[in-house]
């Protein structure tokens, strides 16, 4: 079995099973943190795949991308959490 | 040899997200669905992306995948505390079998500044049965 093949038949399945599961969360998410949380760990798996899929193609400026999706995942929950708290605030 | 090396990174990696993601799912918490995403999460991503840099073997790759992971193992963590302290603060519910609350009533109503001594605040979450 070569690499390509693993890959595509082993790891993707698992990180495409593990999506799924943390998209139930988030549909299910009976409280907002829940969603946030659901939604920060839906871009890490996403960095995972284009981390696969750089290794598929052989072309490594996938890479620059997963750069750009891991600032987005802090800022987004950075910025959630803070409104979150300011919501409360009269 | 290197393809064998990349193929155990990657299923642990993909292994450790696949628990990681299991946690998310079952547990019955916000605060413990915060600790799970925290810990696993980060390991696994790292995994995979040392594999990545193994497979290219070049400096280029290998400089942003170091930068990827130091940037993701410090962020990880400030957003985990960054969401738990605010749902703290607006009182979500937590788990009924938690046993110990060490932060009730010890943030401020009206600035939300943390507290050491006794406060008496109404930031208190209750325990719940179904979340």
């Amino acid at each position: 079995m070569s690499l390509q093949d693993y890959l595509n038949w082993v790891i993707i399945p698992i990180l495409g099973l593990s999506v799924i599961l943390v998209f139930i969360r988030f549909l299910k998410g009976p409280s907002l943190p829940d969603r946030i949380i659901a939604l920060d760990m839906l871009i890490l798996i996403s960095i995972c795949i284009i981390a696969i899929y750089s290794i598929q193609t052989n072309q490594s400026t996938f890479l620059d991308i997963a750069l750009l999706f891991a600032l987005i995942a802090f800022l987004s929950t950075a910025a959630y959490s803070f409104y979150l708290e300011q919501r409360e605030r009269k | 040899m290197k393809d064998i090396l990349i193929m155990i990174l990657s299923t642990f990696g993909a292994l450790f997200i696949l628990s990681s993601s299991i946690g998310l799912l079952r547990k019955p918490d916000i605060f413990l669905r915060i600790s799970v995403t925290g810990k696993a999460s980060t390991l696994g991503i790292g995994l995979i992306l040392v594999s990545t840099a193994l497979f290219f073997n070049n400096y280029s790759v290998t400089t942003r995948v170091v930068a990827i992971i130091l940037f993701l193992f410090i962020t990880i963590s400030i957003g985990g505390h960054l969401l738990a302290r605010a749902a703290y603060i607006i009182k979500t519910p937590i788990w009924k079998g938690t046993k110990i609350d060490d932060l009730a009533g010890q943030y401020d109503d009206v600035t939300h500044e943390l507290y050491s001594e006794k406060h008496h605040s109404s930031i208190k979450p209750d325990p719940t049965d179904n979340i």
